[in-house]
């Protein structure tokens, strides 16, 4: 655990810079985490950040792609246009949620 | 009378039906397990059949044979559960009541879910091998393949028992070479995962084997279609895998009735508690084995010692006292690394696997992580185990919380 000063807001963070406190984050913040791994947040960007975040606090886990698309509507192939390679993981970094956890 | 239906009479519901009809009255309590088929398969045997180790009789047994005396078993399919009527609707037209419903349905490869995999081709140049007759057609083409790229492909996690793929890779690897043709055969693992597994510790060293057989990975591939034509993966970032043999993992989703009966979650599998495996939703149903959502693996391990959870907090719960203990998530699997060899890896909800010895600090017998051919005769040995020993409930001399004894901590 660490934490960080973006935007102006002190943050708790694990070791690969995911937020680990869901109450520290704001859509300000979830702004400024896009644009340092160089993504510009447009509407459909933040729909599925928006369902990410509804659906963690509903479920208590990161949802994985299959049920961003299913449940909350976009599909797979959209989620891959708007976070490129590993969206997963981008969204997750981006809504202040865990890093999905890679099912065992 | 109260009446405990269990849906499945796989490894979790044979289990638990066997270990809680001795705790339940039978004046006071009926069990029924229902099943859609008569046949009782050893799921983990499947893995050997492609390579002739093992033919079918070796992994399938009559059901109702399995169940201890005092349970009724019912062959039909399964329509829907009614959680508020307490009822299920069966397709032979009963519709029994319950006071108490244990689902335990599993959860099966569904090909269909991925454009181009479940067409013509399937069984032909594309086989799986998480069913009887997906691993005894893939026995069959691995005989007549004489040379090519052969890739093997998780579609989407979650899967039961995730380190399967990985050992039939292996065991192909070992294969090949006793054929003398594995400098024709071009080797690929192609998986969603960051790497050949979930966790950093065995991600690693199940890396190195790849490697170390020089068979190349894909990792974050997340397959959109299969073109047949070409004969190539396609993920959803275009990348393409050619294969001449694909053997595949399917996604894995739950029955369907669950879905039909509002139960499950976008993969048919129940939401549960995951220290109690009592629905989040209905008081009157509980979710065992690979058929519950749990941030666990899916395999039989997990479901014998859940069931030990289980079945004592069932029977409290029943009574109306605090269901005391606490599932943690364990698993034990040994994965074959071909030649006669296997590794065995211990781990929970928050523990990864680790090195070190299992069960006893220091002396094992099975080293944890490493390759031995101890634990490829105990994977072998497991199956009379299984048969005698876990199915029908007896007790096994190993811990059924998992221990950080003998286990290397990760060093950071």
């Amino acid at each position: 655990m660490t934490t960080a000063t973006i935007a102006g807001k002190e943050i708790t963070l694990d070791d690969e810079g995911f937020m680990t406190e869901y109450d520290e984050w704001s859509e300000a913040l979830g702004e400024v985490l896009a644009s340092q791994i160089g993504i510009e947040m447009t509407d459909a960007h933040w729909e599925a950040v928006r369902f990410l975040r509804k659906d963690f606090l509903e479920q208590g886990v990161t949802p994985t792609l299959r049920r961003v698309s299913t449940v909350g509507g976009i599909p797979i192939k959209e989620l891959f246009g708007l976070f490129p390679k590993k969206p997963a993981k981008k969204m997750a970094y981006i809504a202040g949620l865990p890093k999905p956890a890679g099912c065992v | 009378m109260k009446h405990l239906i269990i849906l499945g009479a796989g490894t979790a519901g044979t289990m638990a039906a066997n270990k809680l009809r001795p705790l339940l009255q039978r004046s006071e309590w009926d069990i029924t397990i229902v099943d859609q088929t008569t046949e009782h398969h050893y799921q983990p045997g499947y893995l050997f059949i492609p390579f002739g180790m093992y033919t079918a009789d070796d992994v399938v047994k009559e059901s109702r044979s399995l169940l201890a005396d005092g349970i009724n078993f019912v062959n039909s399919e399964i329509e829907r559960v009614d959680p508020d009527q307490q009822v299920v609707h069966l397709a032979n037209g009963d519709d029994p009541k319950y006071d108490y419903l244990l689902i335990a349905t599993g959860t099966h490869p569904r090909p269909d879910q991925t454009p181009g995999l479940d067409g013509p081709e399937y069984g032909r140049s594309i086989h799986d091998f998480y069913t009887l007759e997906g691993a005894t057609r893939l026995h069959k083409a691995l005989e007549s393949f004489t040379g090519g790229r052969l890739a093997v492909n998780v579609v989407e996690m979650p899967i039961k028992c995730p380190v399967a793929p990985l050992e039939f890779t292996f065991l192909a690897d070992s294969y090949f070479k006793k054929r003398g043709i594995r400098d024709k055969v071009d080797m690929v693992y192609v998986t969603p995962l960051p790497g050949a597994f979930t966790k950093p510790v065995a991600a690693k060293s199940l890396g190195g084997m790849l490697d170390e057989r020089d068979i190349g990975i894909e990792p974050d591939f997340m397959l959109e279609r299969v073109d047949t034509d070409e004969q190539v993966l396609v993920s959803y970032d275009e990348r393409k895998v050619p294969y001449d043999l694909l053997v595949t993992v399917p996604i894995n989703m739950g029955a369907d009735f669950v879905a039909r009966s509002g139960l499950g979650d976008e993969l048919n599998h129940v939401p549960v508690d995951k220290h109690t495996f009592l629905s989040k939703k209905y008081d009157t149903i509980f979710a065992l084995g690979d058929a519950a959502a749990l941030p666990t693996s899916k395999a039989g391990s997990v479901a014998h010692f859940a069931v030990d959870v289980f079945t004592e907090n069932f029977v409290n719960y029943v009574h109306g006292r605090p269901m005391e203990r606490s599932f943690d998530g364990h698993a034990n699997c040994f994965i074959e690394s071909g030649d006669g060899k296997a590794m065995l890896i211990d781990f929970n909800y928050v523990t990864q696997p680790l090195e070190g010895m299992y069960p006893l600090p220091g002396i094992g017998p099975f080293p944890l992580l490493h390759e031995s051919r101890r634990n490829h005769w105990a994977k072998l040995a497991f199956r009379w185990t299984y048969w005698h020993m876990l199915l029908p409930g007896h007790h096994l001399p190993v811990p059924n919380a998992m221990s950080m004894a003998g286990k290397h901590e990760e060093d950071s």
